[in-house]
């Protein structure tokens, strides 16, 4: 195919004359590709870990049987099992101190281990008779052997009581866990005979088969989740980052958008040169595309680089986040694995395809005549416009429609894609009637030539201008939202950690021990006996609370919306406070009946509140503690929440972990808990605002690559004015002018556009997302600090070309016209 | 009436050199352009025959439609009716690709809108035709580019070339494919009377030599004496 790779290389040509427009190109195709692959690359790693740790667990995505009053039971109950034909597998687990540092050890039975475990299944794949043969094996995940400064193949000694088999990395294994034979970790913890629960397989027999209470053993059957408990408390986290990495992408498609136009109008005498030299419509098209995807395969090449290095410099952050919000554990290093490259280059590709669309299709139907007509390009750009204008219409109308019609988290996206793209697409022609009012107004030569040139100059930066709207709006939109959240979080968070400790006992015995020793102490002024159990409601899980009547829960409980006397009603009657969540799943407010599955019969309970009950997946109830035992008199009574002056909570904490050995997550102290969740809560949106910044860095290259690209073409309408003895200094001022007035108009719009766009956020996408609806808030300064960036960017991107121009060698303006004929 | 030489012989691929058959046959050629408020009947049934190494120079006022006949014939545009035949190849029955392979190695085109590429040199602009067509003949080349007097520019751009320099390139870029028909469209329009002269001898000579056939639109009376016939476009017809 000599004859395609000889028009190739007429196309590439074409860059090596405009260096600067390959630049954009290339700038717009690393910039999408490295912030959509950089936030893939952090939601990549996070689910793996998740799964890792899930599959691990064997709790969360399988079925298992453990007693409910004790941390281990006889492992009679597996043989037993296992006789009468069951799947099980025997699990035992405790923490233990290695080198200093507190891991877990999981002693596993491999031969029986559910093979829908990943653990089993990277044990099969090694040597199965290491592990069980004398010395064993113990499991460990690279990053963890690399925390406790052990090397492969060290025996760390344990609790004085044993040593652990030789370690060996398993790159599959989630961090924190070391694994070894049950055999070894009943010695190494010595517990012999003992297990602490038994997965349940689904090989033969159904997981639900199993009776609730297997006869004779005192076991319970604990049900498998469909998704981890980490993947679906996360989701909220990552659905932020994708939202965010998305519009990146879209931010930088625009500039490769841009970037292919300009070339594109450019190389409209080539192309049709080329044709008149004979070369087919159909080679033409096919070397185009050909061209277009090497660019987007080098661009995606780079800017997986660039997604890389953004993920690795995001993911100490994200990894505290997630550590801190919901205890999941991420290794510090990125590991990414082959389909985020490929997705990362598939993206790249078809998102330049997608960009350059517009161009390809006005390719294909390129007359080969140039239209020989006076003002073509006025009426081609009334009948853009005009396009424009009708296409941005039907995305209003059709956002209008989805947010009527739509009722799912898509939907929900789809109505901020349709209003974003509107306003996108109705920007020009709103500055285009900005400019010809102006223009209306004019009474000298200049200013009219001012304003019409404005108007001829705008289908070029158009894009850049957009891309600019979008970028602030969407800063806009998430600025808000993320302060308004930041600003209810705090307040929530006051409302729901009302008590100054938290206990949680290990059992009925040992909270009756906790309760009589509290009583005798006077610093504690309170004891909040708190209850939870889980029912199911309409196929979901629910979780029903029990609260004591206290002031404390009255003053702070963070209620939306209740009846008049709520907390006497709830204290006093069959009444109930339902989560924001369930409210709006059950399609229940204050005042409707709910009938709640119990034991001995179901109980009717009104609503009498609505309580906000942010980022948790499942619905809550919140009833009275003493109703909720009548009704469920299992629940086991081992929570309490406690009232203690300040300065006596660090001695009442240090007293109870003596007295009954709990860890940090049995007790808790509320100042402790507070200020770290706020702290990781603010670290959370350090990766918004990074996030934030890049995507308005891409926006304000944009319009810079814009302006260069248009400068150059810029030069045959500033000549004659040149020529008729206005100096470059002052076509200069005039450029600078114009450019900071579109950018004015264009910031300006993107404010309002901005809050609706937080509106959507709030409104529709979190409640669809999470159930729960946060104030809507708009704060002015954020608003004026982002026109500021806005106006210095515009200012910053327009310096460069106007600088040039004002510089520009008389000889350069002389060429236009020796070469206009 | 005959028009065309040989029914079987449609293929544009593969011309045969028979003597009988024109290489250029035009045939109650027809077109008219529309726009909303009017309608321009620029051809209205033009006949025209240009031999195997014949020179016809093709004369009318401006707008008459010269410009227009040319790309009609190198399928270009999209006639409205009649005939056009360069060789066997009947170019209004062709879809693009047809069209564009005819183009490509058998006319040659010198067009007043069709230029040069502006990101190509001078010397990729002469090669860049017959190396598309695979009919590259260094030798001729070189033997074109010194007689039109471009040793000088070959590693310049398009740009740095006076509007002359220029029509000489598009010129050297036709001829190098050595087409069996050569299309010009006032190629010697920005040259001084010496230089044109010196082309249109050079062209004549080609013509003479390849036994390519020529249609050359000028103004110039005096250029289109030095052509075998001329042809005169007047109200869309050809005296
Ligand atoms: N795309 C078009 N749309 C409408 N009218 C056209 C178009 N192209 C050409 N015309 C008209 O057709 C007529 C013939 O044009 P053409 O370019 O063929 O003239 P010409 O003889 O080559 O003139 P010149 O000597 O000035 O080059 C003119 O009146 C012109 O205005
Ligand atoms: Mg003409």
């Amino acid at each position: 195919m000599t004859r395609a790779a000889w028009v190739l290389a007429v196309l590439l040509s074409h860059w090596r004359r405009h260096p600067m427009q390959l630049a954009t190109l290339l700038v717009g195709l690393i910039a999408a590709t490295a912030l959509w692959s950089g936030v893939q690359a952090l939601n990549q790693q996070a689910r793996v870990s998740y799964d890792r740790a899930a599959a691990l667990f064997g709790g969360a995505r399988t079925a298992m049987l453990i007693d409910p009053a004790h941390a281990t039971f006889s492992q009679a109950a597996f043989v037993k099992l296992r006789r009468a034909g069951w799947p099980v597998s025997p699990v035992l687990e405790d923490r233990v101190q290695v080198n200093g540092r507190s891991v877990r050890l999981l002693g596993i039975e491999p031969v029986t281990m559910p093979t829908e475990t990943a653990s089993s299944s990277a044990i099969a794949r090694n040597d199965l008779h290491a592990f069980v043969a004398p010395p064993g094996r113990t499991l460990v995940a690279p990053e963890t052997l690399r925390d406790l400064g052990l090397a492969a193949g060290a025996m760390p000694r344990i609790n004085d009581s044993g040593e652990l088999p030789p370690l060996q990395p398993q790159p599959q294994l989630a961090p924190g866990v070391l694994i070894v034979d049950i055999g070894v970790a009943q010695r190494v913890l010595d517990k012999p005979g003992q297990i602490s629960r038994l997965l349940v397989g689904k090989t033969t027999h159904n997981a639900r088969d199993l009776p609730d209470k297997v006869a004779g053993t005192t076991l319970q059957r604990v049900a498998p989740d469909s998704e981890t408990d980490l993947a679906r408390l996360t989701d909220s986290f990552h659905l932020n980052l994708t939202a965010f990495g998305l519009l990146s992408f879209l931010v930088g498609l625009f500039i490769v958008n841009s970037a292919i136009g300009l070339a594109f109008e450019q190389r409209l005498p080539t192309l049709r040169t080329l044709r008149a030299c004979g070369v087919s419509a159909r080679l033409l098209n096919v070397v185009v595309v050909i061209e277009l995807v090497s660019i987007a395969l080098f661009g995606g090449l780079v800017g997986l680089m660039g997604g890389y290095v953004i993920a690795a410099a995001l993911l100490p952050d994200v990894a505290a986040s997630l550590r801190g919000l919901y205890g999941a554990q991420l290794p510090g290093t990125l590991s990414l694995q082959p389909q985020w490259w490929l997705a990362g280059i598939a993206m790249s590709v078809l998102g330049a395809l997608a960009a350059a669309a517009a161009s390809l299709m006005r390719m294909a139907r390129l007359p080969l005549l140039a239209a020989a007509q006076p003002h073509a390009w006025q009426q081609a750009q009334r009948r853009w416009l005009w396009r424009q204008g009708v296409l941005a219409l039907a995305m209003l109308i059709a956002a209008i429609g989805i947010l009527v019609f739509g009722d799912s988290l898509l939907a929900g996206f789809a109505v901020l894609a349709a209003l974003l793209l509107s306003a996108a697409l109705a920007l020009p022609v709103l500055l285009d009637s900005v400019l010809r009012l102006g223009g209306k107004g004019a009474r000298n030569a200049l200013p009219a030539w001012f304003w019409a040139d404005s108007r001829q100059q705008l289908p070029g930066l158009s894009l850049a201008l957009m891309a600019l709207l979008l970028a602030l709006a969407v800063n806009v939109g998430v600025g808000t939202m993320v302060q308004s959240f930041s600003a209810t979080f705090v307040r929530w968070l006051d409302g729901r950690l009302s008590a100054d400790v938290y206990i949680s006992a290990a059992n009925e015995t040992q909270a009756a021990e906790i309760r009589r020793w509290l009583a005798a102490r006077s610093d504690v002024t309170a004891v909040l006996p708190g209850a939870r159990t889980e029912v199911q409601i309409e196929g979901a899980p629910v979780e029903i609370m029990g609260l004591a009547d206290h002031a404390t829960y009255r003053a702070n409980w963070p209620l939306l919306r209740s009846v008049a006397d709520g907390w006497d009603r709830l204290h006093a009657d069959d009444a109930a406070f339902i989560s924001e969540q369930l409210s709006r799943r059950l399609h229940l407010d204050v005042g409707s009946r709910l009938r709640i599955p119990a034991p001995a019969g179901d109980w009717s309970v009104d609503v009498v509140g609505v309580y906000a009950d942010y980022g948790n997946p499942k619905g809550q109830l919140a009833v009275n503690i003493d109703a909720l035992s009548r009704h469920f008199p299992d629940t086991p009574q081992t929570r309490f929440g406690l009232r203690v002056a300040p300065e006596h909570i660090a001695g009442v904490i240090a007293a109870m972990r003596v007295a009954f050995h709990l860890d940090a997550r049995q007790l808790a102290d509320q100042a402790t808990v507070k200020a770290e969740s706020k702290r990781i809560f603010n670290r959370t949106f350090a990766v918004t605002a990074a996030l934030n910044t890049f995507t308005l860095g891409v926006a304000g290259i944009a319009l810079l690559t814009s302006l260069l690209t248009l400068s150059g073409s810029r030069l045959p309408q500033l000549a004659p004015l040149w020529a008729i003895g206005i100096t470059r200094e002052r076509l200069a001022a005039i450029e600078l002018l114009k450019t900071m007035a579109v950018a004015l108009v264009t910031a300006l719009l993107a404010l309002p556009l901005g809050l609706l766009v937080a509106w959507c956020l709030i409104a529709v996408v979190n409640v669809k997302a999470f159930g729960w609806r946060l104030p809507f808030q708009v704060f002015p300064m954020q608003l004026l600090e982002l026109l500021g960036v806005a106006m210095v960017a515009a200012l910053l991107a327009t310096l460069l070309p106007i600088l040039k121009l004002a510089r520009m060698q008389p000889a350069t303006l002389i060429k236009i016209f020796a070469n206009e004929r | 009436m005959i028009w065309h030489c040989n029914t079987a012989m449609l293929v544009a691929s593969e011309p045969t050199r028979s003597n009988a058959c024109p290489m250029l046959k035009v045939v109650n050629l027809s077109k008219s352009y529309r726009s909303a408020q009017e309608t321009v009947h620029v051809l209205r049934g033009v006949d025209l025959t240009v031999a195997r190494g014949e020179s016809v120079a093709l004369t009318g006022e401006s707008g008459s439609g010269k410009s227009t006949l040319l790309h009609l014939i190198a399928g270009l545009d999209e006639a409205d009716g009649g005939e056009v035949w360069v060789e066997e190849a009947r170019v209004t029955g062709l879809a693009d690709a047809g069209r564009a392979a005819l183009r490509r190695t058998r006319l040659g085109l010198i067009f007043q809108q069709f230029n040069l590429v502006p990101s190509l040199s001078v010397a990729d602009n002469l090669a860049f035709q017959s190396r598309l067509a695979g009919q590259h003949d260094a030798a001729w080349l070189r033997e074109l580019i010194t007689r039109l007097g471009l040793d000088a520019l070959l590693k310049r751009y398009p740009e740095q070339l006076s509007g002359g320099q220029q029509q000489r390139v598009a010129i050297g870029r036709a001829l190098a494919v050595k087409p069996a028909l050569l299309l010009a469209d006032e190629p010697t329009g920005n040259l001084d009377e010496a230089t044109a002269d010196e082309v249109v001898h050079l062209i004549r000579d080609l013509v003479a030599r390849s036994g390519c056939g020529l249609l050359m639109v000028t103004h110039s009376a005096r250029l289109a004496a030095m052509l075998d016939r001329r042809l005169h476009l007047r109200g869309g017809l050809l005296t």
